[in-house]
C-alpha cells in the first residue's frame, strides 16, 4: 500500500485558504481538479499569486511547472492582483460590430492604462473578454462583476467614476 | 417511478396552482437582469401583494427571446404562450403598480411590444419551448409542464436500443455546429464494450456572437439534465459532465440549483426514477479559452490539463475522457431530445428541410432592429430572419453582410440572402452553422477590417500546440493589419491566399482549420474592398 502523500501545511492562518483546502478536499486532492481549485484561489484571493501556485501543486501533488502551465493558458486566471474595481469590456464579434473598441480606446485615454493593467491608485482594472454573451445589448461591460448593456465611454466613464 | 406518477405529480402541482388565473412573467436571465429585471420584478411582487391581485401570480422566467427590448414583462392567463400574452417592452419599477392594475383591464399601451410581430409569430419553439414561460429555479415548475416524463418514460418503457431508434429517426444533428448526426454518434458509443463511460454536455460556448446555450441553461437547466440523462442511459454511461463557461455565471449557478434539486427528486443519482439506471453529473467551470470547444481540448480541461486538442482518431467516442468511451454533445442537441422521446422520432423528422431536421436556435446581433434569440424551422431563409423576424438594419442604413459560424464561419452577402438555412446549404456558401450565432453588418463595416477582427481572435486564442495554427495565424493577422492600414502590395495579397490554404490543411484541430474562413469568405465575396485598400502594384 501506497502512503497518500503528506499535505503542505497552510502557507498561513488566513481563513481563505481553508475555502481552498474544502475544493480540493471535496475533489479527492484529484490531479484533475486543479482547474476547480485555482478557480477557487482566484474567487478567494482575487488572483493567483506564487505562494497559493506552490501551496496548490504540493496539495494536488502536481509539478509546479504543470500548475503555472495552465494556470497561464486560461484567460480568466490573472497572476497580478486587480484593482478594488474590476471593467471588463467585452470584445465579441457584436460589440465589435457596436463599437467596443471605441469604449476601449476612450478608457485608455481616460485612465492612461491598456486592457491588462491597473490604474495607479490600485482603484480600476481594465479588462478585456472574449464574448460575455451578452450580445443582444452590443456593447457590453462587466463591472464589478454586472453586466451593463448599450454602453457609450461617457456614460461609462461616468459610471466607473460613481464607484467609491 | 411509473409515468403515471409522474403524471400524478404534475397533475397535482398544476392543481396547487388552480387558484392562479393570470401570471404576471419578468425575464430573470442574464440580458434582462443587464438591463434591470430583478428590481423590476421586486416591484411587481410588492405591487402585486399592496394591489391584492389574489388569482394573479408574479414570477421569473427564462428569456423570452427580444433581448435588445429588455426588461421583458408578460402577462397573460396561466399557461398561455408567449405571443398569446400582453407583452411589455423597456419596463421599469415604476410602471409596476400600472401593470398590476392592468393585470385584470386594459393593457398598459404605452409600455406594448406587440406580439403578432413576425418576430414571435414566425417562430417555431421546440429547444425554447419551456423558456419565458417557467421558472428556471423551480423543480416543480418544470414537471408541471411535463418535465422528465421522456426520461421516465425512456427508462421504465423503453430499451436504450429503443432511444437510439428514435434519436436515429429524428434525423437530429449536432447543434454545437459540427451537424454529425446524434443518432449516429451514440450508436457508437453504445456499441462500445461495457463500462465506464461518460457523457459530456459542452456549455463552452465560445463563438463570439452566440448566446443560444446561455439562453437554454438559463431558462430551462432541468431540460438539458433530463437530455443528458436520456443519453446515458442510451449509451450506457453513468457518469456525465457539464463543462460551463466562467464567464457565465448565471447558468452555473442556476445548473447547480437544478443538479441539486433534481438529485433530491430522484431524477439523478443512484437509482434514476426507482429504476436500476444510476447517472450522476457534475459541472466542471471552463477558464476563459475558445480552444476548449474543441471536443479534445474540452476533455483535457476536464482532467484539469491545458486544454490543447489531440489529433483524431481516436475518436472522443472510442478514447475519451481518462481514456473511456465519451460521448459529447452540445447544450442544444441535448435540449431537443426530450421532445423527441415524447413525441417520436418522426414528428422531429417532419420538421425542417430533407437534409437538416427540427428547428434551430439562432442569437441575432449586430446592426439589426429586434436582437436576440429565436427558434426557426431548419430551411427557413437568411432574408426572412434578418428583414422579416429581425426587423432589418436600423437607422436607415444597407445591410452589407451577415457573418454566421463565429471565428469559424464566413459573411455572406446581400446577393445569397434567400438561401434557406441548414448545415449543407450554408457550406455551399463557405461558411457554417455553427452554434447559431448571426451578426449583421451594415455598410459601415469594412470586411478587411472584419476579417482582421477575426484574425486577430484566433490568432491570441491558439492554443500554440501546432505550428500552423499559432505562427499561420499570426502572420495572417500581420498581414491583414498591412492592408488595412493600406500598406499592402498585390504580392501581401497573394501571400495571404496561400496561408489561407496551408493554414486550413495543416492545422491540428478545428480551430486552425477554419481560422482562414472569415478571410476567405470576404475575400470570395468582398474582394473589391481588399483590392481597394492595395497599393499600388509599383
Amino acid at each position: 500500500m501506497t502512503q497518500p502523500p503528506a499535505r503542505p501545511p497552510l502557507p498561513s492562518d488566513d481563513k481563505r485558504w481553508k475555502l481552498v483546502n474544502a475544493t480540493m478536499r471535496r475533489n479527492g486532492y484529484a490531479g484533475h481538479a486543479l482547474i476547480e481549485t485555482l478557480h477557487s484561489v482566484q474567487d478567494a484571493f482575487g488572483y493567483l499569486d506564487e505562494t497559493s501556485l506552490r501551496f496548490v501543486a504540493a496539495s494536488l501533488d502536481l509539478p509546479v511547472s504543470k500548475v503555472f502551465g495552465v494556470a497561464t493558458f486560461y484567460h480568466i486566471f490573472m497572476l497580478k492582483p486587480k484593482g478594488r474595481h474590476t471593467c471588463v469590456v467585452c470584445t465579441g464579434t457584436a460589440c465589435y460590430i457596436k463599437g467596443a473598441g471605441g469604449l476601449i480606446e476612450g478608457l485608455q485615454e481616460h485612465y492612461g492604462i491598456d486592457p491588462g493593467e491597473t490604474t495607479g491608485d490600485d482603484r480600476l482594472s481594465l479588462l478585456t473578454a472574449r464574448c460575455v454573451g451578452a450580445c443582444g445589448l452590443a456593447p457590453a461591460v462587466v463591472v464589478d462583476g454586472e453586466v451593463l448593456g448599450k454602453q457609450a465611454t461617457d456614460t461609462l466613464v461616468a459610471t466607473l467614476e460613481e464607484l467609491s | 417511478m411509473h409515468l403515471e406518477d409522474l403524471a400524478e405529480q404534475a397533475a397535482q402541482y398544476r392543481n396547487e396552482d388552480a387558484h392562479i388565473e393570470r401570471e404576471v412573467r419578468v425575464c430573470v436571465a442574464a440580458s434582462c437582469q443587464s438591463s434591470g429585471s430583478l428590481p423590476v420584478l421586486e416591484a411587481l411582487k410588492s405591487a402585486c401583494d399592496t394591489q391584492g391581485a389574489g388569482s394573479c401570480k408574479v414570477k421569473g422566467v427564462g428569456c423570452m427571446g427580444l433581448c435588445s427590448a429588455g426588461p421583458l414583462v408578460a402577462v397573460a392567463d396561466k399557461d398561455c404562450a408567449l405571443n398569446e400574452s400582453v407583452l411589455y417592452r423597456d419596463v421599469t419599477p415604476d410602471d409596476a403598480p400600472d401593470i398590476m392594475a392592468s393585470v385584470c383591464s386594459t393593457p398598459v399601451e404605452r409600455l406594448r411590444c406587440p406580439t403578432d410581430q413576425p418576430f414571435f409569430s414566425r417562430q417555431q419553439r421546440i429547444v425554447l419551448e419551456h423558456s419565458g414561460l417557467i421558472d428556471p429555479d423551480s423543480l416543480r415548475g418544470y414537471i408541471a409542464v411535463g418535465g422528465y416524463a421522456a426520461l421516465v418514460r425512456a427508462l421504465t418503457e423503453m430499451t436504450p436500443a429503443d432511444v437510439l431508434r428514435e434519436v436515429t429517426t429524428s434525423g437530429l444533428r449536432g447543434r454545437g455546429g459540427g451537424g454529425y448526426p446524434t443518432g449516429l454518434k451514440w450508436s457508437t458509443i453504445a456499441k462500445m464494450p461495457p463500462g465506464q463511460k461518460y457523457v459530456v454536455c459542452n456549455a463552452d460556448e465560445g463563438d463570439p456572437g452566440a448566446f443560444m446555450d446561455r439562453a437554454v441553461l438559463e431558462s430551462d437547466p432541468h431540460r438539458v439534465l433530463e437530455g443528458m440523462a436520456i443519453a446515458a442511459y442510451a449509451v450506457g454511461a453513468s457518469k456525465g459532465y457539464v463543462y460551463v463557461r466562467a464567464e457565465y455565471p448565471l447558468a452555473v449557478e442556476r445548473l447547480e440549483t437544478a443538479i441539486r434539486k433534481a438529485k433530491r427528486a430522484g431524477f439523478l443519482g443512484a437509482k434514476v426514477a426507482d429504476t436500476q439506471f444510476a447517472f450522476e453529473v457534475e459541472i466542471r467551470l471552463g477558464a476563459g479559452a475558445f480552444v476548449c470547444g474543441e471536443e479534445t481540448a474540452l476533455m483535457a480541461s476536464i482532467e484539469g490539463l491545458r486544454g490543447q486538442p489531440r489529433p483524431r482518431p481516436p475518436y472522443p467516442a472510442e478514447s475519451g475522457l481518462w481514456g473511456c468511451p465519451t460521448l459529447i454533445n452540445n447544450v442544444e442537441t441535448f435540449a431537443n431530445i426530450a421532445p423527441i422521446i415524447r413525441e417520436g422520432g418522426d414528428w422531429f423528422a417532419a420538421i425542417g428541410t430533407e437534409g437538416s431536421k427540427g428547428t434551430k436556435v439562432f442569437a441575432l446581433a449586430g446592426k439589426i432592429k429586434n436582437t436576440g434569440l429565436i427558434e426557426v424551422p431548419m430551411g427557413t431563409s437568411l432574408r426572412d430572419i434578418i428583414e422579416v423576424i429581425g426587423g432589418g438594419i436600423p437607422d436607415g442604413r444597407a445591410f452589407k453582410a451577415v457573418q454566421t459560424g463565429g471565428p469559424s464561419g464566413g459573411c455572406i452577402p446581400e446577393a445569397h440572402l434567400d438561401i434557406p438555412v441548414d448545415y449543407d446549404s450554408l457550406k455551399t456558401l463557405g461558411t457554417i452553422m455553427g452554434s447559431g450565432g448571426l451578426i449583421v453588418m451594415d455598410e459601415t463595416s469594412c470586411m478587411v477590417d472584419v476579417a482582421r477582427f477575426f484574425m486577430e481572435f484566433c490568432m491570441s486564442e491558439s492554443c500554440g500546440k501546432c505550428i500552423p495554427c499559432r505562427a499561420g495565424t499570426w502572420q495572417m493577422h500581420a498581414l491583414l493589419d498591412t492592408l488595412t492600414k493600406g500598406r499592402g502590395t498585390r504580392a501581401d495579397l497573394a501571400l495571404l491566399e496561400d496561408l489561407c490554404d496551408v493554414v486550413r490543411a495543416t492545422s491540428l484541430c478545428g480551430l486552425g482549420q477554419t481560422a482562414p474562413n472569415p478571410v476567405l469568405s470576404t475575400l470570395r465575396y468582398f474582394r473589391d474592398e481588399y483590392e481597394a485598400k492595395l497599393l499600388g502594384d509599383a
